[in-house]
């Protein structure tokens, strides 16, 4: 399908590719083996410009919006969701900055995230999953600096990133409304990191704790004002929950292109097993579904790229539409492989494995529906139709 | 340092078809892409201009459609592409295109070096380099692996060998031809896809270069190809059972036969 990309969209889907063709495929099996994090090929993308994609060019970006990064993140995701997200996690991470940062705050951090620093985003703790409310991290202002305590868990580019944007109590007697968002730099004393976490899937991808001791920064990190960490994060999510939807479209673009290259060359009953209806139907089904959710996705983020000013519910519905279908369609990939698709040996098992973090990060997909349902209900009450 | 860097515009090699009638390629239908080893070539043009500045042109000769090699060049770093292309060049073979390429880097003034790749993956010659050369009378120093360093107008160089490597000091300006083995390729960077985009070409024809008409294309080319073929499979040998003794004399005496 022609979604009439822009031609410099196109030249980035193409270069994207390419780095995807030819420096993530080849070691996305070793490093789901081994867990490490994807150093140089972030180097290759940063060297291609690729995360200055979303920044203004006034601080050395490309001056692209959610759209470009969607593109992005699904084509890397076709090879590795999980080295896809070094890249997909730092926009998370800037996010906050990019929403909330003042010039002073924008010129310090952007450009060196256009270069290629890796950012990471932390909100969820040990107690404070899909109730974000329940934060326990506490920044406690004293003269010109907040002392942060407290542990963070489940951190994409944990350890990796230099730059953090992190949600801490300041007036935990408020609630909600009592959270501030700040900016930690790696480094920071009494800023650490706790263990790494063994995963299903994403492996490439590191996932940390953050330990908050004491931690003093300068008052200057603070994001926007006290008292505003929630918003900030709300608003940070209805414009990373498109790049999620893109990342599920990806890696079931990704299983379907590897399932569809297999029934061409598998033999039985003395005919490719594509000649069967059996196996064209599923084919049929798996494209057409991610054909769908590219097009939720990417309306989503023209949506967000066009400044529409409540973006939430149509945020939501990429990521959740996206993420079931990956999940549905990597394990029909996996049956079109049959044996072969259980063996980590071919590439199917590993795509059905990152499918599922899709469903789950940047709120899980119940979240989504509640979001979507409230937004239904609060939008018919208010008579607004 | 000014670079010059050589490249051709070649068929992808994984799709190479050659016309049984004219022998000639058949172009229709096959992308188009720098010949491989040119690629080489460009990135340590390229690295050179980062590591000591000034300018690196890329250079082509070829039909208009060339273009596209040189927008791919510039996207990879290079400053300017100059196209080397007029119907007085069809035709040419390694001497012409040798002596055609050589007028055209003369019209480039003060060039430090010129980089080419070891040959094309269409002809496999690997005589346009060292034809340059010649033409403009300078040294060469073929299959470089490194560069070790350039100071003082002189360049030392590891050149491959079938054996190991050798290492070569020379004058500069001169000519080396590149191995895949010298760097690794960079990806185009977005900016720099996008200045190829809107960079300007130069296009040069015969008459742009002073130039000796009958040394040019067909009528400038001594050699032509008067046949394309793959080469049949070597037939299966015949082996001789039995003791060596009574072994030897059958293939004595088969010999003999053969000979008459």
């Amino acid at each position: 399908m022609d979604y009439l990309l822009s031609e410099q969209q196109i030249m980035i889907r193409d270069l994207c590719r390419q780095i995807t063709e030819e420096k993530i495929k080849p070691v996305a099996a070793e490093l789901d083996k081994t867990e490490e994090f994807p150093h140089s090929v972030v180097k290759v993308m940063a060297d291609a410009d690729l995360f200055g994609l979303f920044i203004d060019e006034q601080y050395g970006g490309m001056g692209g919006g959610i759209l470009d990064l969607c593109i992005a993140t699904e084509e890397f995701s076709r090879g590795c969701a999980g080295i896809a997200l070094a890249y997909a996690g730092t926009a998370l991470g800037v996010d906050p900055i990019l929403i909330a940062g003042n010039d002073e705050q924008k010129a310090k951090y952007l450009p060196r995230v256009a270069k290629g620093t890796l950012c990471a985003f932390g909100i969820t703790e040990p107690g404070a999953g899909s109730d974000a409310g329940g934060t326990q991290t506490t920044a406690k202002k004293e003269g010109d600096h907040y002392i942060l305590n407290g542990t963070k868990c489940f951190i994409t580019n944990g350890g990796e990133a230099d730059i953090y944007t992190v949600v801490a109590m300041t007036d935990k007697s408020r609630g909600a409304r009592g959270a501030s968002m700040f900016i930690v730099e790696k480094g920071t004393p009494g800023f650490t990191f706790g263990k790494k976490e063994e995963k299903l899937g994403i492996r490439a991808s590191a996932t940390r704790e953050l330990i908050f001791q004491d931690c003093k920064i300068p008052k200057e990190n603070l994001l926007g004002k006290e008292g505003q960490g929630f918003i900030i994060a709300m608003r940070t999510f209805d414009m990373s929950r498109p790049g999620i939807g893109a990342q599920a479209v990806g890696i079931a673009q990704g299983s379907l292109d590897a399932a569809l290259e297999y029934a061409k060359q598998r033999v039985q009953f003395g005919k490719p097993i594509s000649s069967f209806q059996g196996i064209q139907f599923m084919l049929a089904d798996m494209a057409t579904q991610i054909e769908a959710a590219r097009a939720l996705v990417y309306a989503a983020a023209r949506q967000i790229d066009a400044g529409v000013k409540d973006v939430t519910r149509s945020s939501a519905m990429a990521k959740l539409f996206a993420s079931d279908m990956a999940m549905r369609v990597t394990v029909d990939a996996v049956q079109i492989f049959g044996g072969y698709g259980y063996i980590k040996e071919y590439p199917a098992e590993k795509y059905m494995r990152d499918a599922k973090i899709t469903q789950i990060y940047e709120g899980t997909n119940q979240i989504q529906r509640n979001i979507i349902a409230r937004d239904l209900i609060r939008e018919r009450s208010s008579g607004v139709v | 340092m000014n670079i010059v860097v050589c490249i051709k515009q070649v068929p992808d090699t994984t799709q190479v078809r050659i016309d049984p009638v004219t022998n000639t390629l058949i172009r229709e239908g096959v992308q188009s892409i720098i010949n491989p080893f040119d690629v080489y070539a460009i990135e340590e043009g390229v690295r050179l201009k980062e590591r000591f500045g000034g300018k690196v042109t890329v250079i082509t000769m070829g039909p208009p459609q060339a273009e596209a090699v040189l927008r791919e060049s510039i996207s990879m770093g290079c400053d300017e592409g100059v196209l080397v292309s007029d119907r007085a060049f069809a035709g040419s073979d390694t001497l012409a295109t040798g002596y055609t390429l050589a007028r055209a880097i003369n019209k480039i003034k003060d060039v430090d070096m010129i980089i080419c790749g070891k040959q094309a993956s269409d002809g496999d010659t690997a005589q346009v380099g060292p034809g340059i050369a010649t033409q403009l009378d300078i040294p060469q120093v073929t299959y470089v692996k490194k560069i070790e360093e350039i100071a003082n107008g002189k360049a030392k160089i590891e050149r491959m060998t079938e054996e190991g490597f050798e290492i070569v000091e020379t004058s500069m300006p001169c000519l080396i031809t590149v191995v895949k083995e010298i760097n690794e390729p960079r990806i185009p960077s977005l900016k720099g896809r996008m200045a190829a985009k809107k960079a300007v070409i130069l296009a040069w024809k015969a008459i742009d270069l002073d130039i000796e008409e009958n040394r040019l294309g067909l009528t400038g080319s001594p050699t032509w190809v008067s046949k394309i073929f793959t080469p049949p499979p070597r037939p299966k040998g015949q082996m001789f059972e039995g003791d060596p003794e009574e072994s030897a004399t059958n293939l004595v005496d088969l010999l003999k036969n053969h000979i008459g």
